[in-house]
């Protein structure tokens, strides 16, 4: 069936519609990473946004009942090139296509990729609607009446609603409590986590110091999730009153609320850093990991300086801040995401930094 | 850290001839780290043995050795130019192999050189199985069980404790050479013998065998900051038990997951780590298909075949990285050359799907067991880019030049049932075909999987590209609409292709699809998936919306390139594009370059202005030069592959620059040809053409035996034989070609003489000769298999003088502008013209590093529109120099089973050498050491020569014998002899009995053997199995005469005692003696 893709500045892509049937909006971003489209497809950091796959074969190992990163799908849709007809990976449990449908997510294929790619990437990237009505006026129309993705709290949508637990690995013994608080969890954060002894309680996002210091945590950590920083409020509120009171680690959007409540500011970036092979340069050791990112947002070179914060990562392509941390309370933080090349020793490292801190300030008292 | 200061001075180790297993891959890959070096200021000192590379150029080193790649030469060339370091890791395993013997025999040392890249060490621990075993052990990462062994003994031992089959794999060699699966003790017995004696320490290994798991690759980087990164990872279609240079291989992997992706791309980082390797590494691993199991087969602790490919694939440089971090650089401190804005620290995206097939020798090689497994046999491959599996698959397919334009091929079609499904559980080169044919015969996916191994996600792909064969069959050409010609187009169907299903010919299919709009467009290669902006000029074709390829408004030109590296087309023909593409860059042209080649310079993207990285069809091409509007195309230096383009393009307005295709004509067909030559009084060796039986008898009666005979449909000299009498004529027709007035024969006048070879520069009036080549070798034996030197040795001044003359009226006559080869035979004082060839033949890079005369160049220049006079080069023969260039040819034949060996009018060798010195003694030993013929002064040879050959034979052997040579020689050999009063030790023939010759060659107690071709069909037989049997125990066998008198004359020079100087290209003085003018220099306007 056909199906188009329509930016918001008019640009039409012409498709073949797959997944469920229908009509879609969001903001249009770009991932170059080549395999994993079953966990970004989970990603609660995707909320609200359209996701166009930069590598063309995609499906062809299928789903499977393992990779997710939360209970949903959290994409507004899916544009693809080339979607496999066959799948063939021994945990595979199903095709791309059927469940897509079956969740309800609308997707677009026969798209000529890296053409919307290097649009997005000249001129930014913009909101878009998945459609199978061709005429332009119409999207636009639609596509003016809906709420810019900058206008919504997608962290709400995607917290948990109530506390709940995290099963620590069989084995491994709880080495200590970590309050976490909910901005868009992935499973493979929580698994990081747990399976170096923290036993983790997650919390919704809109909770309060007290809340979260109410269950005497050794530490705090702050989740990765979508949308823009600066809307969020009553997060950095939490986090000011926060500070000073515990470790505190915060990846991701965790890593902008925090620069927020030191008193930097964050921005949009042109077109966002969204695949698994962004260089990282560590400014302690001089170390350049490769690592994944998924972020639209960043924290502003420029305001660091005031705040009582060093720079402690860069990115390589463009010099953007990649990590914080405080000079004088146990608190740092990340842009980029540790947890999904688990393994890669380095990028570990950062999750044993917390528990070194937490122990530390346990030490310390 | 920024560049190590105290390195002034590097040494490069090239990786010498081309062989099977190793090829053009490391003249791209050493070019690239010489020019990267010298970009950082560094002064480069190269060794290679091999003249027919970009890297033996004087302007990419500074200085050049092109010597034997052995530790005696380049120790001297060390002790004379002093480097501060030694880069041996983009020589291939020759250039380790090298570095490994240079340091075990204290040079290194001796000089304070410094081992760059990659430490002693650091080699060992990759090489050396055990080490290596320790060192994954000591990371957890998991290898299969297994057991180095010395002895048979231990092998039958190994196999009883872990079962069948086990893989045997010899210590360090290239290729796998000498390895293969053993599925019970026999065969086990017969690899390990092999092997043990193929391994340069004596030791084999046996391991267990993962066969039918996934075989994936990772190319991974490292900088001495411990920084790492992965620069692509490569799946092999064909799963475990297919060398991963004779599978199908696929970049990025298409059946992992992310978590699977990641698993082994983490495993592969801990490995260069825990190596300490600073710069490029290849690591191979076997995934069990059914769970997270896995095994590192392999790591090679240097640029690779992988690694060449990986840097096509994913448009990162990792020759030029690696030799920058050789020198001290990190990966943060060096530009993506891609991008110009990003770092080369960072993981390449792709958003293509690259795909490699090996390109196989088999074509000339009938004979020869085509069965593929743990040893490689392909001596290329090519590469393709596609948006899809499908259209890459497809591309890569039509870039094979085998005849095939799709998954149909001609010889498969006619299996039987039974026949098909042994192909399938054996493979052999053809297997996608096979594996095509039999979803054409209604297979389904499951069976194939099971017979094959073969991941059911390709077998769907190729099942569902064959189905829709049959679907637009049943359109026909009325019924093909826009729609439908998008998709076929969009998954890489042919419109050959297409054209044969629906029975039309091909430039109708062209001429639907323009009308329809039905067009391809160019995507870049950009290392990161359109992120960033790059201007790399490094495109690839595909049908969809946006075409990234724009016009400028420079005048443009495109030369073609040549395509896989196979037996008769090298790595020469690549050389001769990369200079063209050189001199119109001069010129002040845009260039643009297409070719489907992953090993080579040529698809290097800062070669031209810009590649286009296509298969070289009629289609592919003409679809370019639509979209670039070139003033015209170059075909002369991509081989034959480019001059067959050359009609085509004509056809379609296309305008061929340098010699017209009505002369390309006139030179390639026979009758025309002959008719020139008539006209202009040139002498060829008497020769008809027959179609008959009987006719082919009279007109060998006519001419007088010995004759040369070969089918006039087959270039190259396939099938080429020399005939003596009328029964093996008889047998030849009977057995060899099907003679028929569709099929005619060749027939021509054997005239035993020398024969010599030039390369004409022509602009259509003056010709220019930058010198003869005479061949060591008597005429019969094809040029790519002979030797030949330069300056010619034994050439009368009115021989050279004939030589010139001829060359220069037919020059004219044929218009030629640009590059012609012609070969002569003289015999006396007479000389005959035997073949010309007008387009730049293999011997192009050789003269020229010889002679010093830019030949690609000038005839480029000369294409374009210059006289040679403009270009300051007269006509006729250019000074001979006073330093002689004696060049050899170099056989893969330990490789290619049941294969015979004997020098003949077809080619076989791969690649060749070159030895110079200012004596010619001296550049034959250098050429004899370089091509392996690296013999003991004494020892004990075997002797088995024809009648009548016998009386010839007796002053070499003679020689051999006062140089210390103990000789062995079979019944009529030995009673000659004997009773030439010459003391000889007879052997016994296979047929007499045991124990025979074959058990002396065994067991080690010769180091030579000398057997002539016997005309007897029944001696020949058992002589194959010799010749055989030295190839497999690695003794030089020489099969003509002249080749073992050079032999001995050089040999006699080293036992003078005489040392061989080694001298760079540039310290030779160029050009000394008189010049030698045309003897009769008519002009001819042409006829």
């Amino acid at each position: 069936m056909k199906s188009y893709l329509i930016l918001d500045d008019g640009t039409v892509y012409a498709g073949k519609g797959f997944g469920r049937a229908g009509e879609q909006i969001g903001e249009v971003v770009f991932n170059t990473g080549m395999t994993g489209y079953q966990e970004i497809l989970s990603d609660p950091s995707y909320r609200g946004q359209i996701v166009t796959l930069t590598y063309p074969l995609i499906g062809n190992y299928g789903i499977n009942e393992e990779d997710f990163e939360s209970r949903q799908l959290q994409v507004a849709g899916f544009i693809i090139k080339d979607l496999s007809q066959v799948e063939s990976n021994w945990r595979s449990s199903g095709n791309l296509h059927d469940f897509l449908d079956e969740r309800g997510i609308v997707a677009i294929q026969d798209i000529d990729t890296r053409a919307l790619t290097r649009h997005l990437r000249s001129r930014g990237v913009m909101m878009g609607i998945i459609t199978p009505d061709p005429d332009p006026y119409i999207a636009l129309s639609k596509l003016k009446a809906s709420t810019q993705y900058a206008g919504i709290d997608y962290v709400t949508q995607v917290s948990t609603d109530k506390p709940y637990t995290w099963p620590l690995p069989t084995g491994v013994k709880e080495r200590f409590k970590v309050a976490l608080i909910d901005y868009g969890v992935k499973f493979s954060i929580l698994n990081s986590l747990s399976a170096l002894g923290c036993s983790v309680t997650v919390l919704p996002c809109a909770s309060t110091s007290a809340d979260v210091l109410g269950y005497d945590p050794d530490g705090i950590f702050l989740s990765s999730g979508p949308g823009d920083p600066a809307r969020l409020d009553y997060a950095v509120n939490t986090l000011k009153l926060l500070l000073g009171k515990r470790p505190i680690m915060g990846i991701c959007l965790g890593h902008q609320l925090l620069g927020l409540a030191f008193g930097c500011r964050t921005y949009k970036l042109k077109f966002g850093h969204r695949g698994v092979n962004h260089p990282v340069k560590d400014l302690d050791t001089g170390r350049i990991h490769i690592t994944s990112q998924n972020h639209g947002y960043a924290v502003d070179v420029a305001t660091v300086e005031d705040a009582a914060v060093d720079i402690s990562h860069i990115n390589l392509n463009d010099n953007t801040v990649e990590g914080l941390r405080h000079r004088e309370l146990p608190v740092f933080s990340i842009q980029y995401n540790p947890e999904t090349l688990p393994g890669s020793g380095d990028n570990g490292c950062l999750f044993e930094k917390f528990i070194k801190l937490m122990q530390s300030h346990r030490q310390n008292g | 850290m920024p560049r190590r200061e105290e390195i002034k001075k590097v040494m490069v180790v090239g990786s010498g001839p081309i062989i099977i297993g190793q090829a053009a891959e490391f003249d791209y890959a050493g070019t690239q780290a010489c020019r990267s070096l010298k970009e950082e200021g560094l002064e480069v000192v190269l060794i290679n043995s091999n003249p027919a590379t970009i890297m033996t150029d004087t302007n990419i080193a500074d200085r050049v050795y092109v010597e034997p790649l052995t530790v005696d030469f380049a120790a001297r060339v060390i002790e004379r130019e002093r480097p501060d370091g030694l880069l041996p890791t983009l020589g291939g395993q020759t250039g380790l192999n090298l570095a490994v013997a240079l340091a075990e025999e204290d040079v290194i040392d001796r000089y304070g050189v410094e081992l760059l890249g990659t430490s002693l060490q650091s080699i060992k621990k990759a090489e050396d199985r055990e080490l290596f075993r320790e060192l994954m052990s000591s990371i957890d990462e998991p290898v299969p069980e297994s057991a180095i062994i010395e002895n048979i003994e231990s092998a039958r031992e190994f196999a009883r404790s872990i079962g069948f089959p086990v893989i045997v794999r010899p210590a360090y060699t290239l290729g796998g050479t000498g390895g293969g699966i053993a599925h019970n003790m026999a065969q086990l017995e017969d690899i390990a013998h092999r092997g043990l004696k193929m391994s340069m320490i004596g030791q084999i290994l046996l391991e267990r065998c993962v066969l039918g798991w996934k075989e994936i690759e990772y190319e991974v980087m490292r900088d001495g900051a411990d920084n790492c990164i992965t620069v692509c990872n490569m799946e092999n279609l064909d799963p475990m038990g297919v060398h991963t240079g004779d599978s199908i291989v696929v970049a990025p992997s298409q059946t992992l997951s992310g978590k699977e992706y990641q698993m082994l791309r983490n495993a592969a980082l801990k490995i260069i780590g825990a190596l300490e390797i600073e710069g490029g590494c290849n690591v191979q691993m076997a995934l069990d298909p059914q769970s997270f199991d896995y095994f590192i087969i392999e790591v090679n602790p240097r640029v690779s075949r992988s690694s060449a490919l990986a840097s096509k694939a994913t448009g990162y440089p990792i020759a030029r990285v690696a030799a920058k971090i050789a020198i001290g650089l990190h990966l943060d401190e060096i530009a993506n050359a891609v991008t110009g804005k990003t770092l080369a620290c960072f993981e390449p995206a792709l958003d293509y799907v690259v795909t490699k097939i090996p390109r196989w020798p088999f074509d000339k090689f009938p004979l020869a067991d085509r069965v593929i497994g743990t040893q490689m046999k392909a001596t290329g491959e090519v590469m393709s880019i596609g948006r899809n599996f499908e259209s890459s698959l497809m591309k890569a397919v039509r870039s094979l030049e085998n005849g095939a334009y799709s998954l149909r091929h001609k010889d498969i079609g006619t299996l039987t049932e039974m026949e098909l499904e042994n192909r399938l559980k054996v493979p052999t080169d053809e297997r996608l075909f096979v594996l095509a044919e039999a979803f054409r015969r209604g297979q389904m996916v499951e069976e194939i999987h099971q017979l094959t191994g073969i991941d059911r996600w390709f077998l769907q792909k190729i099942k569902d590209l064959v189905g829709l064969e049959e679907r637009v069959r049943n359109r026909g050409f009325s019924g093909l609409d826009r729609e439908l010609l998008e998709k076929y187009k969009a998954l890489g169907f042919s419109d050959r292709d297409i054209a044969e299903l629906v029975e039309v010919e091909e430039d109708d299919i062209r001429a639907l699809r323009k009308t329809l709009g039905v067009l391809p467009v160019y995507k870049i290669v950009d290392t990161c998936a359109a992120e960033f902006e790059a201007d790399t000029p490094y495109y690839y074709s595909s049908y969809e919306q946006e075409n990234e390829a724009a016009l400028s408004s420079r005048r443009r030109v495109v030369v073609i390139g040549s395509g896989p590296i196979r037996i008769g087309q090298g790595i020469e023909f690549d050389y001769c594009s990369v200079h063209s593409v050189w001199a119109l860059r001069e010129e002040g042209f845009e260039t643009i370059i297409i070719n489907n080649n992953p090993e080579t310079v040529s698809t290097d993207f800062d070669t031209s202005d810009k590649l286009y990285f296509e298969p070289l069809t009629e289609e592919d091409v003409l679809n370019i030069i639509d979209q670039e509007q070139p003033e015209g195309v170059i075909v002369q230096f991509g081989g034959q592959t480019a001059i067959n383009l050359a009609d085509t393009l004509a056809r379609h307005g296309v305008k061929i620059l340098g010699t017209s295709v009505e002369f390309i004509d006139m030179a390639e067909d026979r009758k025309k040809f002959e008719r020139l030559l008539r006209e202009l009084d040139i002498p060829k060796p008497d020769g008809r053409t027959a179609v008959s039986v009987e006719g082919a008898l009279e007109i060998a009666r006519e001419i007088d035996f010995p004759v040369l005979v070969r089918p006039s449909y087959v270039l190259g000299g396939r099938a080429m034989e020399i005939v003596y009498n009328e029964k093996d004529l008889l047998h030849y027709m009977k057995y060899a070609v099907n003679i028929s007035p569709r099929h005619p024969i060749l027939i021509d006048k054997y005239v035993l003489g020398k024969e010599v070879e030039v390369d004409v520069i022509s602009d259509g009036t003056d010709v220019f000769l930058p010198g003869i080549m005479e061949h060591i070798e008597r005429a019969g034996v094809h040029s790519g298999d002979s030797m030949a030197v330069y300056p010619p040795q034994k050439l009368s001044d009115g021989v050279k003088g004939k030589v010139v003359d001829y060359a220069t009226r037919l020059s004219r006559a044929l218009h030629v502008k640009g590059l012609m080869n012609i070969q002569f035979v003289v015999d006396g004082e007479d000389v005959y013209i035997l073949e010309v060839n007008p387009r730049a033949s293999r011997t192009i890079p050789y003269l020229s590093k010889i002679t010093g005369v830019p030949m690609v160049n000038v005839a480029t220049k000369v294409m374009v529109g210059h006289t040679l006079k403009e270009l300051g080069r007269s006509g006729g023969l250019y000074p001979e120099t006073s330093h002689v260039a004696v060049k050899a040819p170099v056989f893969s034949f330990a490789k290619l089973i049941s294969v015979d060996i004997s020098l003949s009018p077809e080619m076989k060798s791969t690649g060749e050498i070159m030895g110079v010195d200012p004596t010619f003694e001296g550049a034959l030993y250098k050429a004899m050491v370089a091509s392996g013929l690296d013999v003991d002064l004494t020892g004990a040879m075997i002797v088995t020569v024809a009648d009548q050959d016998k009386a010839e034979a007796l002053p070499v052997i003679r020689g051999f014998k006062e140089l210390g040579f103990e000789i062995y020689a079979t019944g009529g050999t030995c009673s000659y002899l004997q009773g030439k009063g010459m003391n000889a030790t007879r052997v016994m023939k296979i047929s007499e009995g045991t124990p025979n010759l074959l058990d002396l060659i065994r067991t080690g107690k010769v180091n030579l053997l000398l057997n002539t071709l016997s005309p007897d069909k029944t001696v020949e037989k058992e002589a194959a199995r010799i010749r055989r049997c030295s190839v497999e125990h690695s003794v030089p066998c020489l099969t003509s005469l002249d080749t073992a008198a050079a032999l001995l004359y050089a040999l006699r020079a080293k036992a003078s005692g005489r040392s061989f100087e080694s001298l760079a290209l540039t310290d030779y003085d160029v050009g000394k003696k008189p010049e030698i003018r045309s003897r009769n220099p008519r002009v001819t306007t042409g006829c």
